[in-house]
């Protein structure tokens, strides 16, 4: 694969997306898990199925669809449920059915052969288009500025919304902020895993991560290391035997987690026998 | 009118009515605060006293009345105020240092990108941990520390806002006998610079601490010295409690005092 790597440039975009995927996922992915907003980002990545299908109808990218349809999905899903009246799950439920029901009702609507679809909804690194390529370039710069430049913010409203309210941090704002940022990550991973598998990019390699490490910014960073040891293992594999990079990627993630979080349940399990062992000892002396 | 202007109180609650959901969980509280008073709020689970001091702090929406801190709204005044949480309702394990926490309290209104702490502002978090009596535990992660030490760090970090008005929720729940001690000595120490209200359901050692005493069930039953009466405490919680604890000093009910039963 190293050889062809030089000669085709797919394969040059397929890795660079991996890369760009594997940042947003890393830093994303964190936040996420500690706002317990898994749910939610499955949610407004479900909704953009709708605008891939927008897309198709109206002849624009689809791509574009699935970002105006997410970045909706994010900002009406957040109103709501700072609105109260209704429970936030059942909005989230709402959302991602519906746009999910948009997508296959706007290309049934669509003349002639519907196109086919399975590489939004199941991702296809190796179809990374130039176009697609600027597209998450931008978001991830986006993404990473905005989380770094605010981040002593970031951590104080993650941790304590109430307190960062008292002290006068713009929560509310934030909050938003927030959900306009899961909805652009939403967009880069979909060309690389697809709507479906979303949520296992955004949650495994970070919560490998946790695994390893309790500083919040080195767990980033380990998370996007991960992500993308991840996803060029999954990109390898995928080409050498031609199955849908997204599944692989996604069954590689969710292994390596499943993995790391067993080692670590043993590991802790003897210590702490070994650990009451030594008190014994040092109670009977 | 007169009264605002002769009377500066730190809070003035007028009428206070809040709701939750489709009930109201305080209706018509009338309430002032001193400056520079401790005052006691005790009362019956949902019986609102949290409500009450998200209503002060601004964090739930009132339906009717007028909540005024320091002569301002509340908006206007919000700096001058900090808060303990309730322990239950934290995020016990996210990723975040004892100290990163305390420095929280350091951060400026609004949004401030790429803020950096100030040597100034790590000194103030570090004073302020060795204050609250957990000075070795500054790099410590949070997962890590006991009930009494996480509440302990939640009082540093109210502190580093330098308040003038300190409200906590309950801060000597799930907290050890030893550290409840010590965190109410740190609180009578604190009361000499800043006006305190404190949320609880430690009945001795409200009477044993606070000036003044609320009690809340819904509506306001009672507000003054505390010193309770049985009357008192049955419309509070409905049947008569036992407020007898065996060798702590207290003034709970009247009727029990006797000169021999200090510790």
């Amino acid at each position: 694969m190293i050889k062809a790597l030089f000669e085709y440039q797919f394969l040059q975009n397929a890795l660079l997306a991996s890369i760009l995927a594997s940042i947003v996922c890393g830093i994303i992915g964190d936040i996420i898990i500690e706002k317990k907003l898994v749910m939610m980002s499955g949610g407004i990545a479900h909704t953009s199925y709708g605008g891939v299908g927008l897309g198709y109808l109206l002849g624009f990218e689809p791509i574009i669809g699935a970002f105006l349809f997410s970045v909706c999905a994010a900002l009406g899903i957040g109103y709501i449920k700072r609105k109260g009246g209704a429970r936030s799950d059942v909005v989230i439920g709402l959302f991602w059915s519906l746009g999910m029901a948009l997508g296959i009702l706007f290309i049934a609507l669509m003349p002639g052969y519907p196109p086919d679809l399975s590489s939004y909804l199941f991702g296809n690194i190796l179809s990374v288009t130039k176009s697609d390529l600027y597209l998450m370039v931008l978001l991830t710069v986006i993404v990473i500025f905005v989380i770094f430049a605010l981040f002593n913010n970031w951590k104080a409203y993650l941790f304590d919304e109430e307190f960062a309210t008292i002290i006068g941090i713009k929560t509310v704002f934030l909050e938003y902020l927030l959900l306009l940022l899961i909805a652009m990550t939403v967009v880069v991973l979909i060309r690389v895993v697809g709507i479906i598998l979303v949520l296992a990019l955004l949650t495994a390699p970070a919560a490998t991560a946790s695994v390893f490490t309790f500083d919040f910014k080195r767990r980033m960073l380990y998370s996007i290391l991960f992500g993308s040891v991840f996803c060029i293992a999954g990109l390898w594999i995928s080409y050498e035997m031609n199955i849908a990079s997204g599944a692989v990627i996604v069954v590689i993630s969710v292994i390596s987690y499943l993995l790391t979080y067993t080692v670590r349940t043993v590991n802790n399990k003897l210590k702490d026998t070994q650990n009451t062992h030594e008190g014994e000892f040092n109670e009977k002396n | 009118m007169n009264n605002a202007a002769n009377n500066s109180y730190a809070v003035h609650i007028e009428n206070l009515t809040v709701y939750y959901g489709q009930k109201p969980a305080i209706s018509n509280i009338c309430l002032d605060v001193d400056d520079g008073e401790y005052l006691g709020i005790i009362g019956p689970n949902g019986g609102g006293k949290s409500t009450l001091l998200k209503a002060i702090l601004g964090l739930v929406s009132i339906a009717s009345g007028n909540v005024q801190i320091y002569d301002n709204s509340i908006q206007k005044s919000r700096t001058l105020m900090s808060y303990v949480p309730q322990f239950a309702a934290m995020d016990k394990r996210f990723p975040i240092t004892l100290l990163e926490v305390v420095l929280t309290g350091c951060l400026k209104k609004g949004l401030t990108p790429f803020y950096k702490y100030s040597a100034k502002e790590k000194d103030l978090a570090n004073e302020l941990i060795e204050k609250v009596g957990i000075p070795n535990l500054a790099n410590r992660q949070i997962s890590e520390l006991s009930g009494g030490e996480f509440q302990k760090m939640l009082i540093a970090r109210a502190l580093a806002t330098k308040p003038k008005l300190l409200l906590l929720d309950e801060p000597t729940a799930s907290v050890d006998a030893f550290s409840q001690r010590q965190i109410y000595d740190l609180l009578a120490e604190l009361n000499k610079s800043m006006t305190i209200i404190l949320v609880t359901h430690d009945l001795l050692a409200i009477s044993s601490q606070v000036h003044r005493l609320a009690c809340l069930n819904g509506r306001l039953v009672y507000h003054g010295e505390p010193e309770l009466t049985e009357s008192i405490v049955n419309s509070l919680y409905g049947c008569p409690v036992d407020l007898i604890a065996h060798g702590v000093p207290h003034r709970v009910l009247k009727e029990h005092e006797e000169e021999n039963y200090n510790d």
